[in-house]
C-alpha cells in the first residue's frame, strides 16, 4: 500500500478543473457517457429500430399495401404505391421510439433506479447541461435507428422518389419534437409505472394508429382526427409524403409542421429543464 | 509538480479569483451561520453554526434523521438552504454551483454508479464531467484502480461487483478531479473490517496531502480514527462540537465500569450503586458505572458485599457521548 508516484504529485482540482469550458461543452460529456451506454447495448438498439418497424412493413406494407394496389390502383393514397405513402410514416415512427427509449430509461435511471443524474449532478455540471446531454444522446440514437431503416425500405423498393432522403431530416425533427417532450414529462412524473403504462397504452399506440400513418387522416370521422393533429407524428407524416414524392400540402400547413416539431423541441426542453433542476435539488 | 503547463495556472486564476496563490492550511473554507433547511412544514436543520478549516478532517455525527445529510447535500452545492448564510470556498452555493461543485469529491450514502457500464468506464465518464482531458483521466485511472484495489475488475460491468468494491469504486470516483474537499456520507456502511481499514488509512493519506474532509457516520471508532473535529447533531441542531477526545473529556468521565447483575436486579440494586461514580446509567441489560477510576469503583462495588454476573472496565469513548447527548431511543 505505499503511496503511489502520482498520489505525491497530486496538482489539485483547483489547478485542473476549467470551469469555464465546463460551462461550454458540459452537456456533451453527458452524451459521451450515454453513447458509451448505448454502445453496451448496440444490438439491442439495432434489433429495436429494425425489427418492430419490419413487421410493420412486411405486413401491412406488402400485405395490406397488396390489397389497396390491387383495389384501388393507386386512386386512394395520392396517386403512389402503397408503400411510397407509408414509408414516411413508418420511419417518423421508428425516430419517435428510439428518441423516447433514450429519454425515458436513462430519465428513470437517473432519478430513480440507480440515481446517476444524482452523481451527475455532484459535479459541476448543471441540471439543464445534463437534460441537454441526454436529449442529445437520443438525437444520435434517432438518427442512427432512422439511417438504418431508411436503408431498409430502400433496399425494399419503397423509395422510389428521387427525394426520398428528404425524409430522413423530417424523421429526425418529429424524433427531436416527441423525445424533448417525453424528457420533459418523464421528468415531471415521480411514478414511473403509471408513466410506462399510461404512456404505452394511452399515447404512443393511439398516435401510432390514428396519425394517418396507414391511410390518410381525412378518412377517419372528423371527431377522431384531432387525434391526428395534436401529434408530432402526424405532423412528420404529412411532411415526409410531401418532401418525397407529390403530395399536395398547401403553404400554410407546410408551415405548421415545421412550426409544431420547433416548438415540441422548444417548449419540451424548457419543461424539462425546469423538472431536472426541480428535482436534482432535493 | 515542477512544469506544470500554463493553462493550469490560469485555471487556478479563475478558479480562486484575485488571489491566485495556494490556499494555505488552517483557511476556512466553509462558514455556515445560522443555517437552516426545512421541508414543507419539516425543519431538518435549525440553525446552525460552523467552519470547516482547510486541512482539517471534520465529522458529523447523529442518529437518523438528525439533519446531517440535509447539511452534507447544502454545502455539495445541490441542495437549497431555505434560510441562514453559507460560503464554500468564499462563494455561496445557491449563485456559484458549479464553481464550488468544481472542487469537491462527493460519496453519496448510496453509491450511484452507472451499472451498465465498465469500472473503468465509470471513472473515466465521471472525469469528463469535470471537464479533465482525456490524457489526463487515463493516467489517472491507473492510481485510481489502484487505490481501489479494482485492477482486475477494470472491465467488468458494475453490475457484476460486490457491495464493497462498489463502495471502493464510488470512492475511488470521487478522486478523479483531486478535490480540494471530499464529502463522505457514511464511506464504510457496508464494508467488511479489512476495507474499512484499508479506506481509513488513504483517507488519512489525502488529509496529509491537504484534502480537507468531511465525513458524517455512525461509526463512532471511525469518527475517533479520522476527525480532528466534530459536532454532535440530534433533530436538527448541534448538541456539541469539539475534537473526539475534549468530547469525551466534557461529556463523558475516564473509564466506565460495566456490570451485569441479571436483569431483574438491574434496576433495584442502582439506588446502592449511584453513590459509588460520578454518574451511572441503568440498561436493561447492564449498569453503567463513570468514573475516573473503573477498578477503583468495582472494588468498592465488591465492598458493598454485591457481586456482578459479570464486570468489564474500559476507557470512555465517543459512543459514551453520543447516547448521552442524543439518548438511546431508536430514531428512525
Amino acid at each position: 500500500m505505499a503511496m503511489t508516484r502520482s498520489e505525491n504529485e497530486r496538482v489539485g482540482s483547483l489547478r485542473l478543473v476549467n470551469i469555464k469550458r465546463i460551462s461550454r461543452q458540459g452537456a456533451f460529456s453527458v452524451t459521451e457517457a450515454r453513447i458509451r451506454n448505448m454502445w453496451k447495448f448496440f444490438w439491442v438498439i439495432a434489433f429495436e429500430a429494425l425489427a418492430n418497424p419490419m413487421l410493420y412493413l412486411v405486413s401491412v406494407g406488402i400485405g395490406i399495401g397488396a390489397l389497396v394496389d390491387q383495389n384501388l390502383g393507386s386512386q386512394g393514397i395520392g396517386g403512389v404505391p402503397y408503400l411510397t405513402f407509408i414509408a414516411p410514416a413508418l420511419l417518423a415512427t421508428t425516430a419517435i421510439g428510439g428518441a423516447m427509449d433514450e429519454v425515458v430509461f436513462p430519465s428513470l435511471d437517473g432519478f430513480k433506479w440507480q440515481k446517476t443524474y444524482f452523481a451527475m449532478n455532484s459535479t459541476p455540471l448543471s441540471p439543464r447541461q445534463i437534460a441537454t446531454g441526454v436529449f442529445l444522446a437520443a438525437i444520435v440514437r434517432t438518427i442512427f435507428a432512422v439511417t438504418c431503416y431508411w436503408l431498409l425500405l430502400y433496399l425494399f423498393g419503397a423509395l422510389d422518389s428521387p427525394r426520398a432522403w428528404l425524409a430522413i431530416p423530417v424523421a429526425i425533427l418529429a424524433g427531436a419534437g416527441f423525445g424533448a417532450l417525453m424528457l420533459g414529462f418523464v421528468s415531471f412524473v415521480d411514478n414511473e409505472d403509471l408513466f410506462l403504462t399510461v404512456i404505452n397504452r394511452l399515447v404512443i399506440m393511439p398516435m401510432f394508429l390514428f396519425s394517418g400513418t396507414f391511410y390518410p387522416l381525412s378518412t377517419m370521422p372528423l371527431f377522431l382526427q384531432p387525434i391526428g393533429w395534436i401529434s408530432p407524428l402526424w405532423h412528420a407524416t404529412e411532411l415526409g409524403r410531401f418532401l418525397t414524392y407529390d403530395y399536395e400540402l398547401a403553404t400554410p400547413l407546410l408551415f405548421v409542421h415545421v412550426g409544431v416539431m420547433f416548438a415540441l423541441i422548444v417548449g419540451g426542453l424548457a419543461w424539462a429543464f425546469k423538472n431536472f433542476e426541480r428535482r436534482l435539488a432535493k | 509538480m515542477s512544469s506544470l503547463p500554463s493553462n493550469l495556472e490560469s485555471n487556478l486564476e479563475s478558479n480562486l479569483g484575485s488571489d491566485p496563490s495556494q490556499l494555505p492550511k488552517g483557511t476556512p473554507l466553509i462558514r455556515a451561520k445560522g443555517l437552516i433547511k426545512r421541508y414543507g412544514a419539516f425543519e431538518a436543520v435549525s440553525g446552525i453554526d460552523f467552519e470547516v478549516r482547510k486541512g482539517e478532517s471534520f465529522g458529523f455525527l447523529g442518529p437518523n434523521g438528525a439533519g446531517k445529510s440535509s447539511t452534507m447535500r447544502i454545502i455539495a452545492a445541490t441542495s437549497q438552504r431555505t434560510g441562514g448564510e453559507i460560503t464554500i470556498l468564499g462563494k455561496d452555493p445557491d449563485l456559484h454551483g458549479p464553481e464550488i461543485r468544481a472542487h469537491l469529491g462527493v460519496v453519496p450514502q448510496t453509491d450511484n454508479l452507472d451499472t451498465q457500464i465498465t469500472v473503468e468506464e465509470n471513472l473515466y465518464i465521471y472525469g469528463r464531467y469535470f471537464g479533465l482531458s482525456r490524457t489526463f483521466i487515463r493516467k489517472k485511472i491507473e492510481e485510481l484502480l489502484e487505490f481501489a484495489q479494482l485492477e482486475e475488475k477494470r472491465d467488468t460491468k458494475v453490475e457484476a461487483l460486490s457491495g464493497g468494491m462498489k463502495r471502493r469504486l464510488t470512492i475511488a470516483r470521487s478522486l478523479v478531479s483531486e478535490p480540494e474537499i471530499l464529502m463522505l456520507d457514511e464511506p464504510t456502511t457496508g464494508l467488511d473490517p479489512q476495507a474499512r481499514h484499508i479506506l481509513w488509512d488513504r483517507l488519512f493519506r489525502l488529509k496529509e496531502l491537504g484534502v480537507t474532509l468531511l465525513i458524517t457516520t455512525h461509526y463512532m471508532d471511525e469518527a475517533e480514527q479520522l476527525c480532528d473535529r466534530l459536532i454532535v447533531m440530534d433533530k436538527g441542531k448541534i448538541m456539541a462540537e469539539a475534537s473526539p477526545q475534549e468530547l469525551i473529556r466534557i461529556y463523558s468521565t475516564k473509564e466506565v465500569l460495566e456490570v451485569r447483575f441479571g436483569s431483574e436486579r438491574n434496576q433495584a440494586l442502582s439506588d446502592q450503586l449511584t453513590t459509588l461514580c460520578e454518574r451511572i446509567e441503568v440498561l436493561p441489560d447492564r449498569i453503567l458505572m463513570y468514573g475516573e477510576d473503573g477498578e477503583g469503583i468495582l472494588e468498592q462495588v465488591y465492598k458493598k458485599g454485591l457481586h456482578p454476573m459479570t464486570s468489564l472496565v474500559r476507557r470512555s469513548s465517543l459512543e459514551d457521548v453520543f447516547l448521552r447527548l442524543t439518548g438511546r431511543s431508536l430514531v428512525d
